[in-house]
């Protein structure tokens, strides 16, 4: 070793400096700051703070008790045993919860927050130091480690029989298979159910919750439905199909609409999906004046009378409008399904 | 000089002087004043009283004839409920230009509203002021009206009625404090941005369900204490971080810092 060398030494028990020579910009070694100079606490130096912060340990602990007093006194005084109106009973629910709540806060706190002082203000504070062994075990413990793993493995024998062996081979590489045939129950996979909706010719337009069929006569300029397709609840998936299906139906003046909507209205009345083509949120804030529809997640806002056009917001495309006719009773019905896929955009969806 | 004619020459003597001719006035006045007509009235008398008050108040933007002018709208066939609504929670008269109409102050009394009403329900067919019964909470389901309430009315309005945001300024108001006749009427008529949900497709038995629904989630008390403004989630976060996160860093600072 040449002079230049780093040696390490031992500065205390487990602890290692680096030295260089003397002559070079480093130190040639760090001093140990040493423990913070140790302050003293007015409960430590005063007895009658000492006797203060007793006082006040035990106030905290008063303060508990009187929790868990005003905790069974309120438990057992609101009672809920007599008949009583709804009205009465949510208050008293109200007065009987707010009170537990209190109490039993009290009771808890009081008990740490009394702990919690009584710690710092009169338990002994000073400063110890605990020395910090070698991460690294001893050699000797390490030859121990290492032999106890290789007569562990002998004494299992699998070297010795190969019959063990290859069947537990064989076994452990079929226990994944149950993982991967459970992926199958993250289908079934869609289809074209993003594509279409439930919508057909012929199929009536009922309103959203009573499930009444809908006359055209019945809408008044500036009236606005919000629309479910007939036989909705008979269907098995019924929560995914209204969550395309849900439409709304809003009755304008007919000089208004924009021509391309026109063939799919009736005498002022359309319809268009209530699926936002932003994020999918139900778009339903019609501004009757304005003739603007406002989807409230994002704000995106259609112009009815532009055919459902994006004027403000993040969506980019129109509303898909549901063509509308009348049956012979007046009342409301499809005349198609969707022409295009309803709700935000998606991969397939080109 | 006697006592009497030494107070007349104090200095405070003209104004007793003033006040006492003023309080003489206003009393005789009042004694001897011709009263307001009675409420018993002749529909035609009404109607005429009404055309008085529309000539006098709404003429000026809504034309002599009421059939509009400029922004104001045509009152040709809105019907009584429409003028009981505008004018009876005081966004007409139009006290300022806004985005929307703001409700402001009543200007008129309840028989001077009757007779508006009545004048412009002469004018062409339109809705009518409801009946009593027909907007009896107590009458009504507040369950049912919960259902059909958040379908078409929670979006705007938000699920408790307590108002929200449209755009460019306007805004659907708060319900509490609305009349069970006003809310009848708005969701018949459809004011301003509203729009028009018509006996045929809310029957009134559905109008007198969200009546039921909002006169109760207005009159029960919050179950879980405070309400927050019944705006949900936002507010809620907004306590939790405030008030809970912040007494949680606060404990956490105490536990840790040396005692005096």
């Amino acid at each position: 070793m040449s002079a230049n060398t780093p040696v390490p030494q031992h500065d205390s028990p487990g602890r290692e400096v680096l030295s260089a020579d003397r002559g070079t910009a480093l130190p040639v070694r760090f001093e140990n700051p040493g423990l913070v100079p140790h302050r003293h606490r007015m409960a430590d130096v005063d007895p009658k703070a000492a006797k203060r912060a007793e006082r006040q340990v035990a106030t905290l602990f008063a303060i508990s008790a009187l929790g868990t007093l005003l905790t069974l006194v309120a438990y057992f005084s609101i009672k809920f045993d007599t008949p009583m109106s709804f009205m009465e009973h949510m208050a008293r629910t109200r007065l009987s919860t707010t009170l537990l709540g209190i109490g039993l806060t009290m009771a808890l706190f009081g008990l740490g927050a009394g702990a919690v002082h009584w710690a710092k203000t009169l338990m002994p504070d000073e400063e110890r130091v605990e020395d910090r062994h070698l991460q690294r075990g001893s050699d000797a413990d390490r030859r121990d480690a290492v032999g106890i793993l290789k007569e562990g493995a002998a004494e299992s024998g699998l070297g010795r029989r190969p019959l063990i062996r290859n069947s537990l081979i064989g076994a452990l590489a079929l226990v994944p298979l149950p993982a991967l045939a459970f992926l199958r129950d993250t289908g079934p996979m869609p289809g074209n159910n993003l594509s279409t909706t439930m919508w057909k010719a012929g199929l009536k337009l009922l309103s959203d919750p009573q499930g009444a069929p809908v006359k055209a006569a019945d809408l008044r300029l500036g009236s606005v439905v919000h629309i479910v397709p007939e036989g909705l609840n008979e269907v098995p998936d019924y929560l995914e199909e209204k969550a395309k299906s849900a439409v709304l139906v809003i009755r304008l003046d007919p000089a208004l609409l924009d021509p391309v909507s026109v063939p799919g209205s009736y005498e002022g009345i359309v319809a268009y999906s209530k699926i936002c083509t932003h994020m999918g949120c139900p778009v339903a804030l019609y501004e009757q004046q304005t003739h603007h529809l406002l989807c409230p997640c994002h704000q995106s806002t259609f112009d009815v009378t532009q055919n459902c056009k994006v004027i403000f917001g993040p969506a980019k495309r129109n509303l898909p409008q549901l063509p509308i006719t009348v049956d012979a009773d007046g009342y409301l019905v499809a005349k198609s399904g969707f022409h295009e896929a309803v709700g935000p955009s998606f991969w397939e969806r080109g | 000089m006697t006592a009497l004619a030494a107070r007349r020459r104090s200095p405070l003597a003209s104004v007793v002087l003033v006040l006492l001719g003023l309080i003489v006035t206003g009393v005789a006045y009042a004694a001897l004043a011709p009263g307001r007509a009675g409420a018993a009235e002749t529909p035609e008398q009404q109607i005429a009283a009404g055309h008085a008050l529309f000539l006098a108040n709404c003429a000026t933007c809504h034309g002599i004839d009421a059939t509009g002018r400029g922004d104001a709208p045509s009152l040709v066939g809105v019907g009584a409920a429409s003028v009981d609504f505008q004018v009876g929670t005081g966004r007409m008269p139009l006290e300022r230009t806004a985005p929307q109409a703001p409700q402001a102050g009543v200007h008129f009394t309840p028989e001077e509203i009757a007779a508006l009403s009545a004048y412009v329900a002469s004018l062409g067919p339109g809705p009518g002021i409801p009946s009593a019964d027909a907007v009896d909470p107590a009458k009504g389901d507040a369950s049912r009206g919960a259902a059909i309430f958040r379908t078409n009315c929670a979006m705007c309005h938000n699920f408790a009625g307590k108002g929200g945001a449209l755009t460019r300024g306007k805004y659907a108001p708060n319900l509490d404090g609305t009349t069970p006749t006003h809310i009848y009427e708005a969701m018949v008529t459809g004011p301003q941005s509203m729009p028009v949900f018509s006996d045929q497709t809310i029957t009134p038995q559905d109008k007198r369900d969200i009546i039921a629904y909002l006169k109760t989630t207005e009159e029960q008390p919050s179950p879980g204490g405070f309400s927050l403004g019944f705006v949900g989630p936002v507010n809620e976060g907004l306590v939790a971080f405030v008030v809970g996160v912040a007494s949680l860093i606060g404990c956490a600072v105490w536990l840790g810092s040396k005692s005096s």
